[in-house]
């Protein structure tokens, strides 16, 4: 029993723990939350979903396939959304203003495209089960598992060891050092912005495939989830965030299976907010500096 | 080697530059010095495109590099150790130097970490700590040893002697001179006008955003203006 919310949770957490990144990868190089990853989100699960029932391609071709629609809508965020409004003399509220003008427009878009009714994958694996005694897990969860792990190992060591990835680090924790050392700063925020919201659309797979549900409206708790992670492992932190992600999955599905199931979401709140007024930098922010 | 004509530069609405004439000769050290707020800095910034200058032309070898972005001053062959160091302290003392060579692509990158591990030995020994846990002098060195990496043709350097030991002024200075004498020009800016009027070969004079005073830097010192303003003078105090 244990075992098995264990399992549970860390394949829900996971798939929490890759929205999450999404959100502070952005919000390390620009400072700024963006309102319309959870619509980014929504949108990978319908592409893919697409692309299962229409034109037939196996889950991994529509996830990338997701992937790149993710992508392209992070290139057009950022071209319609933010870059014009990088000006110094800006408030810092603009761009979350713009944003949520952006994930209003993609609802609605959706809303018209796809219609309000929700709508699933068709049934793949068979719903079968692997047993491993100790737990069960289906061939769902193993794909989720695999698939948002394995890109948040690579993404880790991509952001470790690549000059890509070194170059958004230090964009992420000083633009102007980053620009005085010669990285063109303008083209490492639109790499972000589309890295994020091309992960975001591969979460949004993911989540659509665990509930077997896909929606127009599923942006919203998804991407509320997404920010409370991002706070909770340290506002721009990406080790933060995955440990995040898979400590909510976890909380969550463990309320469930004790008993607190119609306040599943209130208790994964509620531990959030304790931990947070344990640790206000949250679980691998350095205090003292918003938590960066 | 830089010329800059009647820049004027600022923020929103502070003017910080009010029309600056400036000329830094191939091979020189030229130090700019002025009190807290004369807009030596900003001068660096404008010079780096950091901040977009409002009217003035700066150029560089002969080339207009007027507002071009920050990393297309970079390949141009200009470097800054900005003020107050920024290392980037979530990185490794080893991947703040490779940073400093983003630009590069040549073979010689390892080559010219170890020189500046043999210049300052105290970076060789902390290569895998966070930049962030560095002491103020070394994280000085560091900067330097950042901005070296991508072999510039022309260094800023903002205030390198701030908050640091004498002793490691001394060496900070003593290194500016082996930099300068390895070929590379430097524009000097700094609050320790003895010394830095002492390693320039000329120098201006700062004051509410414009130069007011400039020539050779031994004549500089023997100026009773700036002996009164600078170099512990009555008003000094
Ligand atoms: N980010 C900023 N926003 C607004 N005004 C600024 C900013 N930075 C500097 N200034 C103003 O511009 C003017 C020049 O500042 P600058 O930093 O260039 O001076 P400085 O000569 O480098 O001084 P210091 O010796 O203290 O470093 C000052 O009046 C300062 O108040
Ligand atoms: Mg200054």
């Amino acid at each position: 029993m244990l075992w098995q919310q264990v399992v549970n949770g860390l394949t829900l957490g996971s798939t929490y723990a890759l929205i999450a990144l999404g959100y502070t990868l952005i919000f390390g190089v620009l400072n700024i939350v963006n309102m319309a990853h959870g619509e980014i989100f929504m949108f990978g699960a319908f592409v893919a979903l697409m692309l299962v029932t229409t034109f037939k391609v196996n889950l991994l071709v529509a996830m990338a396939g997701a992937a790149l629609a993710g992508a392209v809508l992070g290139y057009l965020l950022e071209v319609t959304a933010l870059r014009p409004l990088r000006k110094r003399a800006v408030s810092h509220m603009a761009p979350l203003i713009s944003t949520i003008g952006v994930s209003i427009f993609l609802e609605s878009l959706a809303l018209n495209l796809f219609g309000a009714q929700s709508q699933s994958f068709p049934p793949m694996f068979s719903g079968k089960l692997l047993d491993f005694g100790l737990f069960q897990i289906s061939v769902i969860q193993v794909v989720i598992l695999a698939i948002s792990v394995g890109l948040m190992l690579v993404l880790k060591f991509w952001l470790d060891r690549t000059k890509m990835g070194k170059s958004i680090r230090a964009t992420s924790e000083n633009i102007d050092t980053a620009a005085i050392l010669g990285v063109n700063t303008q083209r490492v925020i639109t790499i972000t912005v589309m890295l994020a919201s091309g992960l975001g659309a591969v979460a949004g797979v993911l989540v659509g495939l665990a509930f077997n549900a896909v929606e127009p409206t599923m942006g919203i708790p998804m991407g509320f989830k997404g920010l409370a992670v991002l706070i909770l492992g340290g506002l721009g932190n990406i080790t933060g965030a995955m440990v995040g992600g898979l400590l909510l999955g976890i909380a969550e599905v463990f309320s469930v299976a004790y008993g607190a199931s119609s306040y599943r979401e209130a208790v994964a709140f509620g531990l959030i907010m304790v931990l947070l007024f344990l640790r206000p930098q949250g679980l691998f922010g350095s205090p003292g500096n918003g938590g960066r | 080697m830089l010329e800059i004509k009647q820049m004027a530069a600022g923020y929103g609405n502070i003017t910080a530059l009010k029309g600056i004439d400036l000329f830094i000769p191939q091979g020189s050290i030229v130090s700019l010095i002025g009190a807290n707020g004369a807009g030596k800095t900003t001068t660096m910034k404008t010079i780096m495109g950091l901040i977009k200058p409002n009217s003035g032309q700066v150029t560089f070898e002969g080339k207009d590099i007027t507002g071009l972005a920050p990393y297309k001053i970079v390949s141009q062959g200009i470097s800054l150790v900005p003020e107050g160091r920024s290392i980037l302290a979530g990185m490794t003392v080893l991947e703040n130097l490779e940073m400093g060579a983003y630009q590069r692509n040549d073979s010689n990158i390892q080559v010219d970490i170890h020189k500046i591990f043999k210049r300052f030995p105290i970076l060789e020994e902390r290569k895998q700590q966070f930049g962030g846990t560095l002491s103020g002098g070394q994280q000085q060195m560091l900067a330097m040893g950042r901005a070296l990496m991508a072999r510039p043709k022309l260094l800023l350097l903002d205030e390198p002697s701030m908050g640091l030991a004498p002793l490691v002024v001394a060496d900070i200075f003593k290194v500016i001179q082996e930099i300068n004498g390895e070929g590379t020009t430097v524009l000097l800016v700094e609050q320790n006008v003895r010394q830095a009027l002492k390693v320039a070969h000329y120098a201006y004079v700062m004051e509410t955003g414009r130069i007011v005073l400039e020539g050779k830097a031994a004549d500089l010192v023997h100026d009773p203006k700036i002996m009164d303003a600078y170099l512990g003078g009555s008003r000094a105090g």
